[in-house]
C-alpha cells in the first residue's frame, strides 16, 4: 500500500491531492478539539469574538488525550467519535478548516460543506491511542483549559498515521468499502 | 458472618481500574490473533495487526489502551453471610475508582450533571449495581466502560409474536445502524426478557463474560453463534473500513418476562472489551 507524507498547513492544492482509501502521515501542527470546545469555538463564532488559533488551512483532531504520565508529552490519544461534532462543523468549514481526523461517519450536511470548501476527513485507528500519542511530540493547551480532556490543544506530530475516508469529492470509503465485503443487508 | 473491610474492595478497584485500561484481556488478544487470521481485507488485517501493536505498547509504556479509559461500571455480588465493616461500600468503591484513575494518569471522563455537563475532576460517581447472594464472599467486577461504543445502545419493546426472529433482527440493525461508530471489531452484548430496564441490564452484565464464552443454555447459545455470523457478514468489518471482522463475539443474557412482552437491549462495547473481576 502506498502511502503519502503530508504536511501542514494543509493547503487547498494538498486537500485536492488527497482521495479517499489513501493512507497518510501527517507531520506538522494539528489542533484538538472535541464535543465541548467544538461548542466554545461556535459559540465564539456568534458572538464575534476572535478563535484560539487560525482555521485557514488548519487540521482539527477529535481527541480528548488522556493524562501525561511524570516526563511524557501526552497520555493515550486516539480519535473520539465524529458524529457528535457534525453539527458543529460548517461554521468551522467555512472559515477555512481544511481537514478534520476522528473515527466514524459523517452527515450530509457536513459532507457537502466539505465539497463545497474544499476540505478532507480523515480517520484513525480507534483504540489505538497509545500507539497514536507515540507520533505527538508536543503538547500545549492553548485555549479552554477548564475543560480538562476536552480543552483544545496545540499538538506537533509526526508522521501521525490516518487514512482519507472522506475526500473534498465526497467519496466515502465507509460507503463503498462495506459494500465489498456486505453478504447480508 | 464472616467480616469484609471495604478498604480491601477499595483498594480492588483502584487496582482494577489500572489494570484493566493498561493490559488488553487474554481473551481480546486470543480473538485478535484469531480474527487477524480469518479477516480477508487487507486492510482490515493491518488494522487489527495494529490493535496488537498498541496492546503491546500500552502494556510495556504502562498508558492506557485507548485514552477513553471509561465510566466505571461495577458489579458487587455480596455473599448474605458477609458483614461489611469499616465504612460505606458505595463510598469505597468511589474512592477506589478516584485512586485508580488518578494514580494510574487515566482519563477523568465523568460530568457532574447531564445537563450542566461540569467534569468532575476524578471520574466518580461509578455506575454500581448490587446483588445478594448466598455464600460469604463479595465478587466484584469492574467494567469500564467507553462512549463510542455506549452511544450505540438501543432498547425495543418487542411483541411475544415477533419471536426468535424478531431478536435477531433488532440486534443486527443495531449494529448496522452503528456502522464505523463504536470502533469495530466490537463485543455485542445483548439482554433479552425482563422489565426495560432489566433487560439493559443484562445487556451491559453480558459484556463483562469473556470473548469465547457462551451461555450455558443451548438456546442462547445457538442465538450468540448465529448472530455473530450475521453480524460479520454486514461486511462493516476494523473500523468500519470492510471486512468480515465486525465483532469479535456476541454474549446473550436472558431473564424471564411478562406474557405481553420481549423486551430486548444491544449493549455495543469496544474492541478493548474491559472486564476485570476480584473476588474477596
Amino acid at each position: 500500500m502506498k502511502i503519502k507524507h503530508i504536511s501542514t498547513p494543509l493547503s487547498h492544492e494538498k486537500v485536492k491531492d488527497l482521495k479517499a482509501g489513501d493512507s497518510v502521515l501527517i507531520s506538522g501542527t494539528m489542533y484538538t478539539g472535541r464535543d465541548a470546545a467544538h461548542q466554545k469555538l461556535i459559540d465564539a463564532i456568534d458572538k464575534g469574538e476572535v478563535l484560539p488559533f487560525d482555521m485557514k488551512d488548519a487540521i482539527i483532531y477529535y481527541v480528548g488525550p488522556a493524562p501525561a504520565k511524570p516526563g511524557r508529552i501526552i497520555g493515550s490519544a486516539g480519535p473520539t467519535t465524529s458524529y457528535r461534532m457534525d453539527d458543529l462543523t460548517v461554521p468551522l468549514l467555512e472559515l477555512g478548516l481544511t481537514g478534520m481526523i476522528g473515527k466514524g461517519a459523517r452527515s450530509k450536511t457536513v459532507i457537502d460543506s466539505m465539497k463545497k470548501n474544499g476540505a478532507v476527513y480523515f480517520a484513525a485507528i480507534g483504540g489505538a491511542g497509545a500507539l497514536i500519542a507515540n507520533t505527538i511530540k508536543e503538547c500545549e493547551i492553548i485555549a479552554y483549559e477548564e475543560l480538562g480532556p476536552e480543552a483544545v490543544r496545540k499538538l506537533t506530530v509526526v508522521d501521525f498515521p490516518a487514512v482519507v475516508v472522506i475526500d473534498s469529492q465526497g467519496n466515502n470509503l465507509y460507503e463503498t468499502e462495506r459494500k465489498k465485503y456486505q453478504k447480508i443487508d | 458472618m464472616r467480616k469484609v473491610d471495604v478498604k480491601e474492595i477499595e483498594n480492588a478497584i483502584r487496582d482494577m481500574s489500572i489494570k484493566t485500561n493498561i493490559y488488553v484481556g487474554e481473551d481480546v488478544l486470543n480473538a485478535f490473533n484469531k480474527f487477524q487470521k480469518e479477516e480477508t481485507s487487507p486492510v482490515g488485517k493491518e488494522i487489527i495487526a495494529n490493535l496488537i501493536k498498541n496492546a503491546e505498547i500500552a502494556a510495556e509504556e504502562q498508558v492506557p489502551i485507548c485514552q477513553d479509559t471509561g465510566m466505571a461500571v461495577v458489579f458487587v455480588e455480596v455473599g448474605q453471610e458477609v458483614q461489611l465493616i469499616g465504612g460505606n461500600i458505595t463510598s469505597a468503591i468511589n474512592e477506589g475508582v478516584r485512586r485508580g484513575y488518578k494514580e494510574g494518569y487515566l482519563r477523568k471522563s465523568v460530568v457532574e450533571d447531564p445537563l450542566i455537563r461540569k467534569n468532575t475532576g476524578d471520574n466518580t460517581p461509578a455506575v454500581i449495581y448490587y446483588d445478594i447472594l448466598p455464600g460469604d464472599k463479595v465478587k466484584i467486577t469492574l467494567a469500564p466502560k467507553g462512549f463510542g461504543s455506549e452511544n450505540m445502545s438501543r432498547l425495543k419493546m418487542l411483541k411475544p409474536s415477533d419471536g426468535l426472529a424478531g431478536v435477531l433482527d433488532f440486534v443486527v440493525e443495531t449494529v448496522s445502524i452503528a456502522g464505523p461508530n463504536p470502533c469495530p471489531p466490537i463485543v455485542v452484548g445483548v439482554g433479552i426478557g425482563g422489565t426495560s430496564d432489566k433487560a439493559t441490564y443484562l445487556a451491559k452484565k453480558a459484556l463483562t463474560r469473556d470473548i469465547g464464552s457462551h451461555n450455558k443454555a443451548e438456546h442462547l447459545r445457538n442465538i450468540e453463534i448465529t448472530l455473530l455470523e450475521k453480524i460479520n457478514a454486514l461486511g462493516i468489518g476494523p473500523q468500519g473500513l470492510g471486512g468480515n471482522t465486525t465483532a469479535l463475539a456476541v454474549n446473550v443474557e436472558a431473564f424471564a418476562t411478562h406474557i405481553a412482552g420481549l423486551p430486548v437491549a444491544v449493549n455495543i462495547n469496544c474492541h478493548v472489551a474491559r472486564h476485570e473481576v476480584t473476588i474477596i
